[in-house]
């Protein structure tokens, strides 16, 4: 197994300029974090909103630098900050957002979301786009009949699914998604997720799957690193952290996930008869 | 006595398509110090069900039902102003995004304040005392200070308290709670879910949870109703709808949920349920 992706002690600071009151002042979002994974597998990213999970996967989807520390794709290193990016460089990584009302512009047909990436990015002639825009929409669940339909037309997971194709259109090695899961249903998670699998089986893909929804990270994740203030506080498969998390702030998030099986119910009910 | 009695309640908007039927002939109670979740999809209802017990939807929306009662008394029958005494200090209500429903331009105090003044008729200082009463019964730290905050000065779970403070100053009889706990991390989750349980226990209200986690339901709920397109498919106890749900639809929820994964890919609603009133 070829390891695709290579974090060597990322430090990524923001600096918020002062004025005439207040004084300059540095937010370190990421405090060194080193991380690999392997080809076809898919690494989870768990944490509370201002941990740096999200500064982390703009980092890996090249688009902020790293203030320090290194970044290899295939063995290669990466340092935008230098701007010697080549496209053959960025087309190996993409990214899935979170929230796909957002995401998709709602001015543009569902074709034209899809062929866009070749015409930024590669000189694939016009026939050719539409032909891997159709087998792509058909990959990902959608019909040709939906190739000239705007956003609105769409529903959330569907829209999930336009936002994935669109992600894919480039055969990205790596793909980063960004609680893809966590703005739709409880039944459209599932198939979206489905989705994801086959897709992962089928074309060799590696993931980043940041979320802060441990049930949905049990299930799909190989590896998992739970990320706390920056920094990351635990990492390893999936086995080892969900059978014995070593960091207390593990711990707190394990506690306060709820739990849906009919032994923790009977346990409260049990406890409320006692109080009341 | 029941406190909420919902029986056949029919909501329809009027859309250029014709009517669209959001709501289809729902029934259910809430008694004294019940906690109730309502379960469903986006779509499914539920969240309109509960505006149309408040009386919160446009005028666009069409309400009609057998009965609809709070403590007794006829909602749908009564003026505009006669059910404003009610909603906001009886019934209140918690909204889904903690941040979009308070106002910007006013200072989370003056917000709480406003309740107090309208329903409960306090003098100045009164107020004042009862602001910073309600914001340590809902944990918020230096009570004093915080009420001179401005809602984009505070976090998203310090504005759900801010929301939560609000809904129970007046003392709610019925406290109806819109996935309070969506928008929030797991951490901040835990904390919400545990404040609402210790202040429904205290005061005995009885508590609407609306939902679409079937974890938050099996943390909180007494009993539970489980909505799908505008219907109701199921009202069970928590546990048993845990343990031997009757509808399909249920089942396949249940199923859906990634904690009861068995093979390498996750049944969906679709394979396991056929939507058998569809048809009609």
């Amino acid at each position: 197994m070829s390891v695709i992706l290579e974090a060597r002690n990322l430090v990524r600071d923001y600096h918020i300029p002062g004025g005439l009151i207040k004084k300059a002042k540095t937010v370190h979002a990421l405090k060194g974090v080193s991380f690999n994974v392997e080809e076809g597998k898919t690494l989870a990213i768990v944490g509370e909103s201002g941990c740096g999970k999200s500064t982390l996967g703009r980092i890996l989807t090249l688009i902020d630098p790293a203030t320090s520390g290194e970044l290899l794709i295939e063995g290669k290193k990466i340092d935008i900050a230098k701007g010697d990016m080549t496209p053959e460089m960025r087309r190996k990584v993409q990214i899935v957002f979170q929230n796909p009302y957002g995401s998709l512009n709602p001015r543009q047909k569902i074709g034209d979301i899809l062929m866009e990436p070749l015409i930024i990015n590669t000189n694939t002639p016009a026939d050719e786009r539409r032909d891997r825009a159709m087998t792509m929409l058909k990959k990902v669940g959608l019909t040709e009949l939906h190739f000239n339909r705007y956003p609105h037309m769409f529903s959330g997971g569907q829209r999930q699914r336009i936002a994935i194709a669109r992600a894919l259109m480039l055969n990205p090695k790596l793909l980063v998604l960004d609680e893809p899961v966590s703005a739709l249903d409880l039944s459209v998670q599932a198939q979206v997720l489905n989705l994801l699998a086959d897709l992962q089986d089928e074309l060799k893909l590696t993931y980043v799957f940041i979320s802060h929804d441990l049930s949905v990270v049990r299930y799909i994740a190989d590896d998992v690193m739970v990320m706390y203030f920056g920094e990351a506080v635990e990492y390893g498969s999936r086995d080892e952290v969900f059978a014995d998390p070593k960091h207390s702030y593990t711990k707190t998030l394990f506690a306060a996930t709820p739990r849906a099986d009919v032994e923790s119910i009977k346990a409260r009910l049990a406890r409320k008869k006692q109080a009341a | 006595m029941a406190l909420l009695e919902i029986e056949n309640l029919v909501v329809e908007f009027q859309t250029a398509s014709g009517p669209f039927r959001a709501v289809n002939g729902v029934s259910m109670k809430v008694h004294e110090g019940e906690v109730l979740a309502i379960v469903g999809e986006s779509g499914s209802g539920k969240s309109v069900s509960m505006l149309a017990a408040m009386g919160l939807l446009p005028w666009t929306a069409k309400v009609t039902a057998d009965k609809l009662a709070f403590n007794g008394r006829d909602l749908l029958g009564m003026s505009a102003n006669e059910r404003r005494k009610i909603v906001g200090k009886d019934i209140a209500m918690i909204f889904q995004e903690p941040i979009a429903s308070l106002n910007p331009c006013f200072t989370v105090g003056f917000q709480i304040e406003e309740v107090l003044r309208i329903h409960m008729g306090l003098d100045k200082a009164g107020r004042r005392k009862r602001a910073i009463e309600l914001f340590e019964a809902v944990g918020i730290p230096d009570p004093a200070e915080r009420l001179g905050h401005f809602p984009h000065q505070m976090s998203g779970g310090q504005c759900q308290r801010v929301m939560i403070a609000i809904a129970i100053a007046c003392n709610p009889k019925l406290l109806i709670a819109d996935e309070p706990t969506t928008a929030l991390d797991v951490t901040i989750q835990k904390q919400i879910l545990d404040l609402l349980m210790k202040l429904q226990a205290e005061h005995k209200m009885g508590l609407i949870m609306i939902t679409h986690n079937m974890g938050v339901v099996a943390e909180t709920a007494d009993r539970v109703v489980v909505q799908y397109k505008g219907r109701k498919m199921e009202e069970a106890d928590v546990l048993t709808l845990f343990e031997n749900p009757k509808s399909n639809y249920t089942r396949a929820l249940l199923a859906a949920l990634p904690d009861n994964a068995t093979g390498d890919r996750l049944p969906t609603i679709s394979e396991l349920f056929v939507d058998e009133g569809a048809a009609q």
